[in-house]
């Protein structure tokens, strides 16, 4: 599958001023803030935030998914550049329409924290595939079983004629992990969206999973956006990396730069908060305070309320603007608003 | 699989030999026995005079005077054995030759009743769920919560009315007259069919309403799970994705209560019966009750009881084959 | 950049101050408050809640509000229709409602009974009139009824083919359906806690054997089990012994599925983190049954206690209507339904259905409120 530079797109996926609201009993929730990002080609962009960040809902959003209560603002734009050349307003289409089905699995697909959930009880794994492969590609049923067979073997399942046959409780969990990514391969997506997937993995697995993607990734030319809340595993497999932080992106660079040289005063404490082996024996420090409902969002930047750096009067009144800090680094803060300005 | 049968059919016949006995005490509770009615109404109908001697033999002739566990095993031993379910004293023949016909009878309503019962509710339940607090939920909420409260003879009498006063047929009873004694033909069969309908909707109505709001809050959980939201990710179709997944789920309930819906049935059959005039067995187990003609009391229940205990059987299978997970678990 | 504003927290604090009163109410009512405020909410259920209790109240004073007795027979009013109370005729309208006049006449061509309105007689309806005398709850000789006649009858709901009057009927028969309903089901609940409790508490072979019987007894049909029993009552028994004897068979057959229902929700209770923590904290036995299973236990219990009631009630209703339940001069909605059998019964006396709307708009209330006492005791349901 390859690409040409020339011919095509740098940016598979352009995301501009993305809000995203909720209707609840107890009133309407805010849950993306209007953010801005971009996936380019063959690369991975990893999301990182908190429980209630965004995270979750911004990229689920990209592919409709999102229950009926809710709510995209009009003025949010998500643009996917798909592989006949044609670039899709994802916002205009219609829920369900035949082109937004094409585009679910057949050129952006989702791979969920849960394994044992996102995949049905009742149905073997191996129909599962195959209904995936034949709704996406114009193959018969025998050429589709061959192909999930195949995929399966591709992710690295031992046997994997016989497992085709199993059904999903029949496997383990790190099996069912690659079984799950096996099925989102198999339609031939340009990119992957990877929502937690090795949260519930122990860290060997994990290991095992995050060298398949990275394998993959190169050999199929794949981008990956991917979620997690944890930095370390971030720091492995992104090229870019996303900091938000309820609703909003609060810093953006590349791995390089968010790891080693983090501007935000959350990104600093994300990374202070890591447990460290050279320093065993010391205390864990965590961020202080909780975070804020939805229902009661802070006004101005979203984080003055735990943040140590906080300057009362300007951090809890309006929101920072973005601060370029280099060709790809960007921050939202106050602190280098007032030294650009 | 068969380890799974050869456990389930055990199963059933333990409890039918409990239920056999369980049966029995019923049989034995009502006081006095049926010689002595029988001496009661020979007295006040032909004015003939009897004596002890006379219920004594009488007694003995019926064999009703053993021991209780000796009438017993008599009784099990005949039905098991021989297929032999005793005398019906009062209509002088045997038990077997007065339930006969009444069998099949029973077995149709039985059948038609959970036909209708399933094809309605089953559809009409998934539909509710997709169609959640809109103005169709909530009327076939309302109608649920009447199909639970109207008592099922009451409905057969409404019925009745209307249809007299409306349409002027003679909806009771089982036949027109004019095929009541007629050699069996097709115009015979959809005479039967058009007369088995109001017995069906009757028994079907409550019946139906249950399931309906279980099929309906079944599907409400599934259609928020990962995996239809898994499935819509991979492009599947809507309706395609209703019916693949949560609607196959949710059928595993209605299955699993396929016994309890017979039963149900089964004990509202009498009195409806009564009421539209059916010939069948819930209308006879009446019947018997009042006569205290207790050898057709106690196989009827036997039967009946045995038929249930049998859908509960085919249910257990019937869930094995629809859900993978019960048989690793069982096996 | 930055613009000067006050801080907003000092005119925030009246607001906030009255929010976080209400969040401390909220937070320390005890649960059969916060049952109690989820349950206000529901307004379909507090309707059944009040019908139920008018009916009780009803049942529980018939004699007061029925202008007759329950055995009073008129013989001139043989299958009368309901009877309105007009309050205007050709002469005016008046404040006090009045009857017109009624005849009975043979019909000289189908030779029934037929009743004629005379619309010239008027019969105003007095209240608190003195009537039959009759003994209030049992105890209290009184002979003031509700509203009256002073010449023929008065008969709201009609007559039956003995010429006693429905509405009365009706009433009495509130106080008896009602009751047994609720006897039952208390019975049935004793039962159920004692035998299921010394199963769950003896387990082992106990438990087994108990576990055996009530799924044999569910599997028999419940009427035909329940018509078996009744047809044992031996004919010599008085109305009142088949009335204790028939609560006492509801109660039998009803509690193996109430004990089993029990016995689940102790199991998942006994499991469940809470219990377990409470236990690892060193909490006693008893205060673990007292403060922690008692109370989750008791609202499902309650719950399921009310939905037992409209099974027994249909229950007694169907047996009393095919004649296996109780007997006269014992009156229930089930008994008063046995004069509307038949066809002919619909098409001559229609007014003799009225029984069964009690009936339906008994259970419907018990269901409704079933139903909303289970939505305002499950934590878990996001109130609607």
């Amino acid at each position: 599958m390859a690409i040409t530079k020339e011919t095509k797109e740098a940016n598979l996926l352009e995301v501009k001023n993305l809000k995203i609201l909720f209707k609840t009993d107890e009133g309407i929730i805010t849950a993306v803030d209007g953010i801005d990002f971009s996936v380019k080609r063959g690369q991975t962009l990893g999301i990182v935030g908190e429980s209630g960040s965004g995270k979750s809902v911004s990229t689920w959003s990209i592919m409709r998914l999102l229950p009926k209560n809710s709510i995209i603002d009009k003025n949010s734009s998500i643009k996917f550049h798909r592989k006949s050349g044609k670039v899709v307003e994802i916002t205009k289409l219609r829920a369900n329409s035949r082109e937004l089905r094409k585009i679910r699995g057949g050129e952006v697909a989702l791979i969920f924290q849960e394994p044992m959930s996102s995949f049905s009880p009742v149905y073997t794994v191996g129909n599962q595939i195959m209904e995936a492969v034949l709704h996406h590609r114009d193959v018969s049923k025998e050429e589709a079983q061959e192909i999930a067979i195949d995929m399966l073997d591709r992710v690295g399942i031992s046997n994997p004629g016989q497992r085709f046959k199993q059904y999903p409780f029949e496997l383990s969990g790190g099996m069912r992990q690659r079984a799950m990514i096996a099925v989102a391969l198999s339609m031939n997506p340009s990119l992957l969206i990877a929502d937690e997937p090795t949260t519930s993995l122990d860290v060997t697995i994990q290991a095992q999973i995050l060298e398949l993607m990275n394998e993959l990734q190169e050999d199929l030319g794949m981008s990956i956006i991917f979620i997690t809340h944890n930095l370390g595993v971030i720091a492995q497999v992104a090229d870019e990396i996303e900091v938000m932080y309820l609703g909003k992106i609060l810093e953006r660079g590349t791995t390089k730069e968010i790891i080693h040289q983090p501007q935000h005063p959350y990104t600093q404490a994300l990374l202070r908060a890591i447990p460290r082996l050279d320093r065993i024996g010391e205390r864990l420090t965590a961020i202080s305070g909780d975070i804020p409902s939805p229902l009661s969002r802070p006004t101005g930047c979203p984080f003055y309320t735990r943040c140590e750096k906080v300057m009362p009067g300007i951090c809890d009144v309006e929101m920072p603007n973005a601060t370029q800090l280099s060709d790809s680094h960007t921050v939202y803060c106050f602190l280098h608003e007032e030294k650009d300005v | 699989m068969i380890k799974f049968l050869f456990q389930r059919t055990i199963g059933m016949a333990v409890t039918m030999f409990f239920v056999s006995i369980m049966v029995f005490v019923i049989m034995e509770l009502p006081p006095g026995d049926y010689a002595e009615r029988w001496a009661f109404r020979k007295f006040s109908g032909t004015g003939t005079e009897f004596n002890e001697a006379d219920i004594e033999n009488v007694r003995v002739e019926l064999g009703l005077d053993r021991p209780a566990p000796e009438r017993y095993l008599t009784w099990i031993s005949d039905i098991v054995l021989h297929g032999y379910f005793g005398e019906a004293f009062a209509f002088q023949t045997s038990v077997n030759v007065v339930i006969g016909q009444k069998i099949w009878l029973t077995m149709a309503i039985l059948f038609s009743t959970l036909i209708i019962t399933y094809l309605v509710s089953i559809p009409v339940g998934i539909y509710a769920a997709v169609r959640r607090s809109s103005i169709e939920d909530y009327t076939l909420t309302v109608f649920s919560y009447l199909g639970f409260a109207l008592p099922n003879f009451l409905l057969a009498l409404i019925l009745l009315y209307i249809s007299i006063t409306f349409f002027d047929s003679s909806v009771g009873g089982l036949f027109s007259p004019e095929y009541a004694d007629a050699p069996w033909s097709v115009e015979k069969a959809l005479d039967l069919l058009s007369h088995l309908i109001i017995p069906a909707i009757v028994l079907a109505w409550s019946a139906t309403a249950f399931q309906l709001q279980t099929v309906r809050a079944t599907m409400l959980d599934e259609l928020n799970t990962l995996s239809v939201t898994a499935a819509r990710a991979r492009g599947v179709p809507e309706w395609k994705l209703l019916l693949k997944y949560p609607a196959r789920l949710a059928i595993n309930p209605v299955v699993s209560t396929m016994s309890f819906d017979a039963n149900r049935i089964f004990s509202e059959l009498p009195i409806v019966a009564l009421v539209l005039g059916l010939p069948e067995l819930g209308e006879l187990l009446l019947k018997s009750y009042l006569d205290l003609d207790m050898f057709v009391a106690g196989a009827i229940l036997l039967i009946l009881t045995f038929m249930i205990v049998f859908m509960n059987f085919l249910a257990d299978i019937a869930l094995a084959i629809l859900d993978p997970r019960v048989k690793l678990i069982e096996g | 950049m930055t613009t000067t504003n006050l801080p907003p927290t000092a005119i925030q604090t009246s607001a906030s101050q009255t929010e976080s009163e209400e969040a401390l109410r909220y937070y320390s009512a005890t649960q059969f408050q916060l049952i109690w405020w989820r349950f206000r909410k529901h307004r379909l259920a507090q309707a059944g809640a009040l019908i139920l209790i008018t009916m009780a109240l009803v049942g529980l004073f018939a004699e007061f509000f029925a202008p007759y007795t329950g055995v009073t027979r008129i013989s001139d009013a043989v299958l009368v229709g309901p009877q309105m109370p007009h309050f205007c005729n050709d002469d005016g309208c008046t404040l006090r409602p009045f009857l017109p006049g009624i005849k009975s006449e043979r019909n000289p061509v189908t030779l029934g009974m037929e009743v004629i309105i005379d619309p010239t007689i008027r019969r105003d309806i007095y209240f608190f009139v003195q009537g039959e005398p009759y003994k209030l709850l049992g105890l209290i000789e009184m002979d003031t009824h509700l509203f009256g006649v002073e010449e023929g009858s008065i008969h709201l709901f009609g007559t039956d083919s003995l010429g006693r009057d429905i509405f009365t009927r009706i009433l009495i028969a509130t106080r008896t359906s009602l009751s047994i309903g609720v006897i039952g089901v208390v019975v049935a609940f004793v039962l159920a806690l004692i035998i299921g409790g010394a199963a769950g508490y003896f387990g082992g072979g106990l438990d087994y054997g108990i576990q055996r019987l009530t799924e044999i007894v569910r599997v028999i049909p419940v009427i035909p089990l329940y018509m078996g029993l009744a047809a044992s009552f031996p004919a010599q028994w008085s109305s009142t012994q088949v009335y204790f004897a028939m609560t006492l068979i509801l109660a039998v057959v009803g509690w193996p599925t109430l004990a089993r229902r029990i016995r689940g929700k102790l199991l998942s209770l006994r499991g469940e983190d809470y219990v377990v923590a409470a236990r690892l904290a060193g909490a006693s036995p008893s205060r673990i049954i007292g403060r922690h299973l008692l109370p989750a236990f008791t609202s499902y219990i309650i719950v399921d206690l009310v939905i037992s009631f409209p099974y027994m009630l249909l229950s007694e209703t169907a047996l009393s209507f095919v004649g296996l339940g109780l007997r006269p001069p014992t009156v229930s909605w089930g008994v008063l339904l046995q004069d509307a059998q038949t066809v002919r019964a619909i098409e001559q006396a229609p007014w003799l259905f009225i029984p069964a709307i009690f009936v339906v708009v008994a259970v419907l209330s018990f269901t409704v409120l079933g139903d909303g006492l289970r939505d305002a005791a499950d934590p878990y349901q996001i109130s609607k």
